[in-house]
């Protein structure tokens, strides 16, 4: 068992893939000999060559459409789009072409390609540096969104998306790149659309996406130690495909939700599990739904005003403490 | 390509700098007259309020696609606009799945899920029609990285409109394809409209393509799209290049359309006299009459075009006679594994 940066275990996973499958290929700006912005893909040009790590123009429409006809002709591309932010660059390439092409043409055209972005804020970055823009994702047909909140998560996840026949997103967080963990020895790949149970608690069931999980977790040890109450933890890990038998299951045991989201209040992931709680196991509810998320704003830079805005660990035990109070 | 190639008027067209094949002619002619006469159908059943949605037709430009699907290996790949049932055809898609998927019919090229806009046909390495401007043109450079990384010799060809020069994918791409060194040809077909404005009225050069080609280390390449062997001509030299690892190719053809841009427009917006000339140099006629003077028989072309009218008449009645896809089909191929399911 290796110890990995989450940045490692990035570059780590790739190199398995890449390894293991001579069409697996890496594509995006400053991935070659630069080892990317956020040193993610260190080590990859030196091991598989310019004709499989390729670096390319400020492009993203280029980058992702060419990402796109390679799929469709025999390829599995790996696009690195740097900043999440820059979707915005090439959302018609990922929500009108590569999310609808597949179901249009009746499966005639299958996307085996993956896009992973840096994800989200806390860096003092500002609003066109820091956004958390899964739910962007998860809004399109035809999708499917990982966002793994550690190391092993980066490798399992990442190697789950090369094999998966489908177009897939994965939203690594950048304020997560430092974190160290335990990533498994040998070939390791995981499963989309899986949740994880973090932590048991019979109060509440918490549920995070990537940074805010270590929050949540954080969070739970407290309101243990400091107030007697055990709040059960879930990693959602996957937003396309939403392990609901997880979530559902953990909410019907303990009869309380919180979901602790990193991304705007309106329309974040957090709502559509709430609608899909309140729809399902309205009647395994003990109290209302709580969402604990950033405010509807765009992310400001000033660490004081940043910190504010993104759920602490703070607000969520205080959050949790209040509601269950 | 050299200079000479290089038309600056429409009346600058020059013979075939080779003789090319009378088989090939006839195989060129076969396919103009399969466009022509599968998109006169499409707009008869238009009429007749069978077509829903919108239908983009290609009357006028079948020099372009017919010349270049003739030139092309089987495995090439095509990528065309949401103009794009005549690209299909040229390729050897179905005529009854193309005029099926456009009436909404279980027999439909898509099954019903995409319609005119989208037509498809992977089998004939026709790799889609794409409906937002200029997107096709990097996945046709994507398609190119890929016959190159794989070795396969394969050429991409993306087809698209002189409007989409002007949009930031088109410059994307080409940069990209250009610094890959990447085995594509872009082929504009300037009918010299976006939509419903002529297209110098909105561009800052005068050929809103060729003139962009020197960004981009590219030849300035002009030609006559309405001339079947001049397009041939400039369709084989251009694969061939891009087919031995020179890189891609721009290529601007001009050419009309003799109706509206879509099903929605009487195209009252163009003079009488550019279109009563435009309609004197329609390509259909002017081939046939070219190659009954390169003393190709009449009875040759007259068989290609009784065998064409029969098979649009026979597509027809097989996608009248289908049944509209069953309600199932609705939730079924959003996932390679057939199904449409986002959650456990």
């Amino acid at each position: 068992m290796a110890e990995l940066t989450y940045r490692q275990a990035v570059a780590a996973g790739i190199a398995q893939e890449m390894e293991r499958d001579q069409s697996v290929v890496l594509l995006g700006e400053d991935v070659g000999a630069a080892g990317h912005v956020f040193k993610t893909t260190v080590g990859l040009f030196d091991r598989f060559g310019p004709t499989r790590v390729r670096d390319t123009p400020i492009s993203e429409q280029a980058i992702v459409g060419a990402a796109m006809g390679a799929a469709m002709t025999g390829l599995r591309p790996i696009v690195a789009l740097m900043y999440a932010d820059f979707l915005g660059v090439c959302w018609d390439m990922v929500a009108n072409e590569i999310a609808k092409t597949p179901y249009m043409t009746n499966g005639q055209i299958s996307l085996p390609l993956v896009i992973q972005v840096d994800n989200g804020g806390g860096v003092r970055m500002g609003a066109q540096h820091s956004q958390s823009l899964e739910n962007w994702a998860m809004a399109v047909p035809g999708l499917k969104v990982v966002a793994p909140s550690n190391p092993a998560d980066v490798v399992g996840l990442m190697a789950a998306a090369v094999r998966d026949p489908d177009p897939v997103l994965v939203f690594h967080h950048k304020a997560l790149y430092s974190n160290k963990g335990i990533v498994p020895d040998g070939e390791y790949c995981d499963e989309l659309g899986k949740a994880r149970v973090c932590r048991e608690g019979n109060a509440a069931t918490v549920v995070a996406l990537a940074a805010m999980v270590p929050r949540a977790m954080t969070a739970a040890e407290r309101l243990a130690s400091e107030y007697g109450i055990e709040v059960g933890v879930v990693d959602l890990r996957s937003l396309v495909p939403l392990d609901l038998t997880t979530v559902l299951g953990q909410v019907r045991a303990t009869g309380r939700l919180f979901t602790v989201e990193e991304n705007p209040r309106l329309l974040g992931w957090g709502a559509e599990l709430v609608s899909i709680v309140a729809e399902e196991v309205f009647f395994d509810l003990d109290g209302p739904v709580v969402r604990i998320t950033t405010p509807h704003i765009p992310l400001p830079a000033a660490a004081a005003l940043e910190t504010q805005a993104i759920p602490s660990v703070d607000r969520i035990v205080d959050t949790i403490y209040k509601a269950l109070g | 390509m050299t200079d000479e190639n290089v038309l600056r008027t429409l009346e600058d067209v020059p013979r075939p700098a080779r003789s090319i094949e009378p088989e090939v002619r006839v195989a060129i002619y076969r396919r103009m007259v399969s466009i022509r006469l599968l998109e006169r159908r499409i707009y008869d059943l238009f009429l007749q309020n069978l077509v829903g949605g919108t239908s983009h037709l290609a009357i006028g430009h079948e020099a372009i696609g017919a010349a270049f699907a003739t030139a092309m290996r089987a495995d090439d790949y095509t990528f065309a606009t949401y103009r794009g049932h005549g690209h299909a055809v040229a390729r050897g898609a179905s005529m009854t799945g193309i005029i099926a998927e456009l009436m909404g019919k279980s027999n439909g090229i898509l099954g019903g899920r995409g319609g005119s806009m989208h037509i498809t046909s992977v089998e004939h390495s026709m790799m889609g029609s794409y409906a937002i401007i200029g997107a096709h043109m990097p996945i046709a450079a994507g398609a190119a990285w890929s016959a190159q990384y794989r070795g396969t010799g394969q050429v991409a060809v993306c087809f698209f409109g002189d409007g989409a020069t002007n949009i930031g994918a088109f410059h994307e791409a080409l940069n990209f394809a250009a610094v890959w060194k990447l085995p594509v040809v872009y082929v504009c077909e300037n009918n010299l409209y976006m939509e419903y404005t002529p297209i110098r009225s909105v561009t800052s050069v005068e050929h809103p393509a060729a003139d962009r080609a020197a960004s981009y280390g590219l030849k300035r390449i002009v030609i006559d799209g309405n001339d079947p062997d001049v397009v041939y001509e400039t369709a084989t030299r251009a694969i061939g290049h891009a087919r031995e690892g020179s890189g891609p190719m721009l290529i601007e053809a001009l050419t009309y359309r003799h109706g509206g841009h879509s099903r929605a427009d009487p195209a009252k917006y163009r003079p009488d006299d550019e279109l009563r000339s435009w309609l004197a140099r329609d390509p259909l006629p002017m081939y046939r009459a070219r190659l009954l003077a390169d003393s190709i028989a009449e009875e040759t072309l007259a068989a290609v075009e009784k065998e064409i009218e029969a098979t649009v008449e026979q597509a027809t009645a097989e996608a009248k006679a289908a049944s509209e896809p069953a309600p199932e089909e609705l939730l079924k191929n959003m996932w390679s594994n057939g199904g449409v399911s986002w959650r456990n």
